[in-house]
């Protein structure tokens, strides 16, 4: 094990090169939803239990079976009247399960991105090629499915190994090149784009995905009322949009629809993103449209100021 | 040490869910179903009537809302029996007041020692639905069929008997099941179930013995989930139910007919300092004209009616 990371340097927010996101927008804005397939009866993993009771665990399953039976179009509504494109992380299994959301997603043309296979598998226990293989299905079926070529990886159930950004890096450049496997939504150290270093050496960056916004942490770790979560969307834009100004940030509001869409909670997120998007100076795009305007007018400058910054030591 | 090479096999990767006990589909692609007098929202006022025995054995785990010191919890055991001495008093008079028209789901073991409350519920002309045994006797995965079967079979029968009337509703104690739950409840002549909160309708649900209707009872919604266990106030409450209620009927302006599905219970909303609240939510609730407010076995026929011969998935 190790005590550091050790994937990115340190790099103080402040007095970092200039960003400048298309049309002179403060703020990249995004949104993930997270279409999740949490299975029935899943395999034992020693390291990490799925449900807290014996399976059939209705409690935990059901209410996240309610997501893909309600929740999803709740929001495809949503994002459709607000003009936000999705990034969806994506259970990979769920091409298989319901194939239907799959083909509203693409006809939105929303991003996919992969989440795994299932959230009921994890990562912890895997060996290298284990996980490989797991991440190899993933961008495989995705391109099967939708003929995306899988630009992000947000690690299932947010399980991870010492290799998962390597693994994915290098699983992306032996199917597509540079053009898959190029952002990690893993990381939560930055509230802009920042270089990761991986073993295939390839450009790589991690992509803001905040957990403090992810509506499951903010309603089911932090227990916090729908309308006040509404406020701290609100107020978490409005400091970077202030901030943005001096260099472009990035807002991200990671959802699930077991949550964000139930009924009780639908206003606090439709008024959230009725006051984003309302903002004139805000670019709403995908994870991947950002990545790729971050690594190609940014990712060299980043660096080069990053090394500065470390006496040159990279 | 890895795991074993078949944790990444998927033998349940299909079409579908993970289980046959209904067809995938989704809510907005349904039929839309109209409620009688052409309303939008159908409000079921389920209000859960429970016995938590003090010498609790928490198999396969300790029931939420559950004895939580040492023996003899003598605070859970008192708060959660207030409920059935003197909140359900507070609800059924503010039942009455607002012409609530309540269904019961009660533990009958709870309903065989108290007649008194049992009379006094049924009184209101509510319905009743068996709750299970009690909260300790809980219905889990790996439990031995034969004494399950025993269970469903006595806690059915025992309601049946005592309140005189078919028990057509079943709510799982912390609507937990096993593997052979549904089959049970059907073998059992139980008609529909409330323990999956996958959806804001009611839907069929396979069993070995014919058919099931499942009727989601919202967990999210309830007051011991949100003021029990996410610690809210209950203004909070009120105003997720509101907020629930406001946009269930706007979605059905355009999508069809919606069910609000709000379980209460006597030892949360029955405090002094809360049954204010009850009362505001019902309030609000009767006062909108595109509401039916009726019982669950009224909405399970009304479903029933409406989709036929295609909801036999």
């Amino acid at each position: 094990m190790k005590e550091t990371l050790g994937v990115y340097d340190y790099w103080p927010y402040h007095n970092r090169p200039r960003i400048q996101w298309p049309n002179g927008a403060r703020v990249a804005f995004w949104v993930a939803p997270n279409i999740e397939f949490y299975e029935l009866d899943p395999p034992h993993n020693p390291h990490r239990k799925a449900w807290p009771q014996p399976s059939p665990a209705l409690p935990g399953y059901t209410i996240r079976d309610y997501g893909n039976r309600v929740g999803h179009r709740r929001q495809m509504d949503l994002l459709d009247k607000y003009g936000v494109r999705g990034s969806v992380s994506l259970s990979v299994a769920l091409c298989e399960h319901h194939p239907e959301i799959i083909d509203m997603v693409a006809e939105r043309d929303w991003e996919i991105f992969s989440h795994g296979i299932y959230n009921t598998r994890y990562t912890y226990g895997l060996s290298e090629e284990q996980e490989r293989d797991m991440i190899r299905d993933s961008i495989q079926s995705i391109y099967r499915h939708t003929g995306q070529k899988c630009a992000g990886y947000l690690a299932p159930a947010l399980s991870h190994s010492e290799h998962t950004l390597d693994l994915f890096a290098e699983v992306g450049s032996e199917l597509f090149g540079d053009e898959a496997g190029f952002y990690s939504c893993d990381l939560f150290h930055d509230d802009q784009p920042t270089p990761v270093q991986v073993r295939n050496h390839k450009r790589f960056i991690s992509m803001p995905y905040s957990l403090e916004m992810n509506d499951t942490i903010v309603y089911a770790v932090n227990k916090v009322e729908p309308r006040h979560y509404g406020t701290m969307l609100k107020r978490h834009f409005d400091r970077l949009y202030e901030e943005g100004k001096d260099s472009g940030t990035v807002m991200c509001i990671p959802t699930h629809n077991y949550q964000v869409s139930c009924p009780h909670r639908m206003r606090a997120f439709e008024e959230a993103l009725e006051y984003i998007t309302g903002h004139s100076d805000v670019w709403v795009a995908t994870g991947r449209e950002i990545a790729q305007h971050y690594l190609a007018h940014h990712y060299d400058t980043a660096l080069a100021d990053i090394a500065n910054k470390n006496g040159g030591a990279r | 040490m890895s795991l074993d090479k078949h944790y990444l096999d998927y033998p349940m990767r299909r079409y579908g869910h993970d289980h046959d006990r209904f067809d995938w589909n989704m809510l907005a692609d349904r039929r839309p179903v109209v409620w009688p007098g052409n309303k939008r929202l159908a409000v079921w006022i389920n209000t859960s009537l429970q016995f938590y025995p003090l010498n609790q054995k928490g198999i396969p785990f300790k029931v939420p809302n559950g004895m939580a010191m040492p023996y003899p919890d003598l605070r859970h055991y008192t708060l959660r029996d207030y409920g059935n001495r003197v909140g359900i008093y507070r609800f059924l008079k503010a039942f009455a007041r607002y012409g609530i028209k309540p269904t019961f789901a009660i533990n009958s073991q709870l309903a065989l020692d108290t007649p008194y409350l049992l009379e006094q519920l049924q009184a209101t002309g509510g319905e009743f639905i068996c709750h299970g045994w009690n909260m300790d006797h809980l219905h889990y995965g790996g439990q031995d069929k034969h004494e399950e079967a025993e269970l469903v079979k006595r806690s059915v029968q025992t309601l049946r008997e005592l309140v005189g009337s078919p028990v057509r509703g079943w709510l799982s104690p912390a609507k937990n099941q096993s593997w052979h739950t549904p089959d049970l409840l059907a073998d059992n002549g139980i008609e529909f179930c409330c323990d999956w909160v996958n959806d804001d309708m009611p839907y069929r649900f396979r069993t070995e013995h014919g058919p099931l209707t499942m009727m989601p009872l919202s967990t999210e919604l309830e007051d011991q989930f949100i003021i029990g266990q996410n610690l809210h106030s209950e203004d909070a409450w009120v105003e997720q139910v509101k907020d629930a209620f406001d946009f269930l009927l706007q979605e059905a302006e355009h999508q069809g007919g919606r069910m609000l599905a709000l379980n209460i219970h006597p030892w949360m909303l029955g405090q002094p300092h809360r049954i204010s609240s009850l009362e505001a939510v019902l309030d609000y609730i009767s006062r909108h004209d595109a509401v039916w407010q009726v019982t669950a076995s009224e909405i399970v026929d009304e479903f029933l009616k409406q989709t036929g011969s295609e909801a036999q998935s």
